[in-house]
């Protein structure tokens, strides 16, 4: 068996879980979200009080925040094992278990389990995704539909680079690391808005230090048709696998000088 | 009289220092939120300063002029509001969660304590200190290092007098009892469907943003805001905000206590009637 059949197969086994007691599922999807709906619920409030910012309009910011809300949730149904890597593999000992099943450790934790519930993430990040594009005029189909799969490829590489290198971390503190929350959660708060908003140094760190801006805020501006370096912009998502590819590396070395908590 | 308080007193005791020992859980709170707020402070200077791109410092352009609360003021509110994050309903007890998926909520009924004074007080315990470590560093970060790093404009200002002060840790105090009666009616809901989820799903976004804590209620359209000032959530962190601004005052000030004593004792009332009918019929599962 291959390995994505076999990730296949785990993600099969998760869901049919999931669903197992779907009145509970239901209420927790609907709560999620109501929850994340309320996100933008804020963001109009503000406009319905302000009208605009710094020139940006509401449909404008509807297309980063559905953006990035995408990209973040489809992160999450596939990267939990990571997010809780410490707790759930680490502290546990779970972690030696897997090491002797003679495959790559990542695609056994990425198959930990595929969850449903970002699902009502991604539900209401494409809705307004849509309202933004009915509410904002962007280049052509033929431009913006394979950009907009290739920004939120680059944004779910990004990230699940970013839950990738807090599991790496955890092999030092044995727990998973909250205080990556700051890039996941904060992360998707930050990438809601455009980034002209932000402090200078915030930007700078965020688009060069951690490459936020360049699978969401960069790639976004080219949709539009806005941005002053569009070529540079078409290409900034691939930065986004840049980070995962060193994240990756250091998994691998950390991995390598793993040792067991012996529980 | 204190001799019935003890059992009570020690459940708080207990609780409270099993909640001090993770301190590292806290520190990743702290820094959690500090990132969030000045995020969400960058957000809001970017939107009073409006389209006319105002000058930086606080004074504010045509669009800061027609909110009802300054640049400011929002500034230490969203500080107040992350400060106080732990004071939300953040759902039910977990230990009673799990109580009740093993089926060990019975002993709860071997004990001859009144059941809902003993939730209460594990509550309050639990959210003072988880409260108390996180309100501390984030007080010290946005009120002495921001002004000291010359990030003056970002910083958390005190209540502009002492009077406002003393109000302000009255309504605080009023928003943790509110808080820790909606955590044991979330216990009571845990007992009768056996599972946490769904209260906490349905009340934790609720309490976020009726509190006020995703967004000033002052900043919601005009037609909203008598409601938004009814509602039990303000009690939670808009209207201790609002105290510590100072725009609270004489009748208005009395009001908005009486709003906070009236929902604790409206869910006080609520909680203690349907815990007595949950236990007269109580199911309890596992064995």
């Amino acid at each position: 068996m291959n390995g994505f059949a076999l990730w296949r197969r785990y993600a099969r086994a998760s869901l049919s879980g999931q669903t197992r007691y779907p009145g509970a599922f239901l209420m927790q999807m609907a709560g999620h979200l109501a929850t994340t709906l309320m996100g933008f619920a804020a963001i109009w409030v503000l406009f319905h009080r302000f009208g605009t910012v710094r020139g940006w309009t509401v449909g404008q910011v509807a297309l980063f925040y559905g953006l990035v809300n995408i990209q973040f949730a489809l992160t999450e149904t596939i990267g939990y094992g990571f997010e809780r890597f410490g707790d759930e593999f680490l502290r546990t000992g779970a972690f030696d278990r897997l090491l002797l099943r003679p495959r790559w450790s990542v695609l056994q934790v990425l198959g930990h389990q595929f969850r449903l519930r970002p699902l009502a993430r991604l539900a209401q990040g494409a809705a307004i995704l849509a309202l933004g594009l009915s509410m904002t005029p962007v280049r052509p189909l033929p431009f913006t539909l394979p950009m907009m799969l290739w920004a939120i490829a680059g944004g779910v590489a990004f990230f699940l680079g970013v839950l990738i290198g807090q599991a790496a971390l955890s092999f030092r503190t044995i727990e998973s690391l909250e205080i990556v929350n700051v890039l996941t959660y904060g992360g998707v708060e930050a990438g809601q808005y455009p980034f002209d908003l932000y402090a200078r140094w915030f930007r700078q760190l965020m688009t060069y230090g951690i490459p936020l801006g360049a699978v969401s805020y960069e790639p976004m501006l080219a949709i539009m048709g806005r941005s002053p370096h569009p070529m540079a912009a078409t290409l900034a998502p691939a930065a986004g696998f840049a980070f995962l590819a060193i994240m990756l590396l250091y998994w691998q070395a950390a991995v390598r000088r793993h040792a067991s908590t012996g529980s | 009289m204190i001799r019935a308080a003890t059992p009570y007193l020690a459940a708080f005791r207990a609780r409270w220092q099993t909640t001090m020992r993770y301190r590292a859980a806290a520190l990743a709170g702290f820094v959690t939120q500090c990132w969030w707020g000045m995020i969400n402070i960058m957000i809001y200077a970017a939107f009073y300063h409006g389209a006319q791109g105002g000058a930086p410092d606080g004074t504010h352009g045509a669009a800061g002029a027609t909110a009802p609360i300054s640049l400011h003021q929002t500034v230490t509110y969203v500080w107040i509001m992350q400060g106080t994050l732990a004071l939300m309903p953040w759902g039910c007890d977990p230990e009673i969660a799990d109580a009740v998926r093993s089926g060990a909520v019975a002993h709860e009924l071997l004990r001859p304590i009144d059941l809902w004074w003993w939730w209460s007080c594990r509550a309050t315990a639990r959210i003072l200190g988880r409260l108390v470590p996180r309100a501390l560093l984030i007080v010290v970060f946005s009120g002495l290092v921001l002004p000291l790093t010359g990030l003056g404009a970002w910083a958390l200002r005190p209540p502009p007098s002492l009077p406002d002060a003393a109000l302000f840790a009255v309504s605080i105090l009023m928003g943790l009892v509110l808080s820790a009666c909606i955590v044991v009616l979330l216990n009571i809901v845990t007992v009768r469907t056996f599972s946490p989820a769904g209260g906490n799903a349905v009340i934790t976004p609720l309490a976020l943003i009726l509190s006020g804590n995703l967004l000033p209620l002052a900043l919601f359209p005009g037609a909203v805001q008598t409601l938004l000032l009814l509602q039990p959530f303000a009690g939670l962190g808009d209207l201790p905000c609002r105290f510590w601004l100072g725009t609270l005052h004489g009748g208005r000030a009395i009001l908005a206590l009486g709003q906070q004593a009236a929902w604790i004792a409206a869910l006080t009332l609520a909680g203690r009637a349907s815990l007595r009918r949950t236990l007269h019929r109580l199911e309890i599962q596992g064995g």
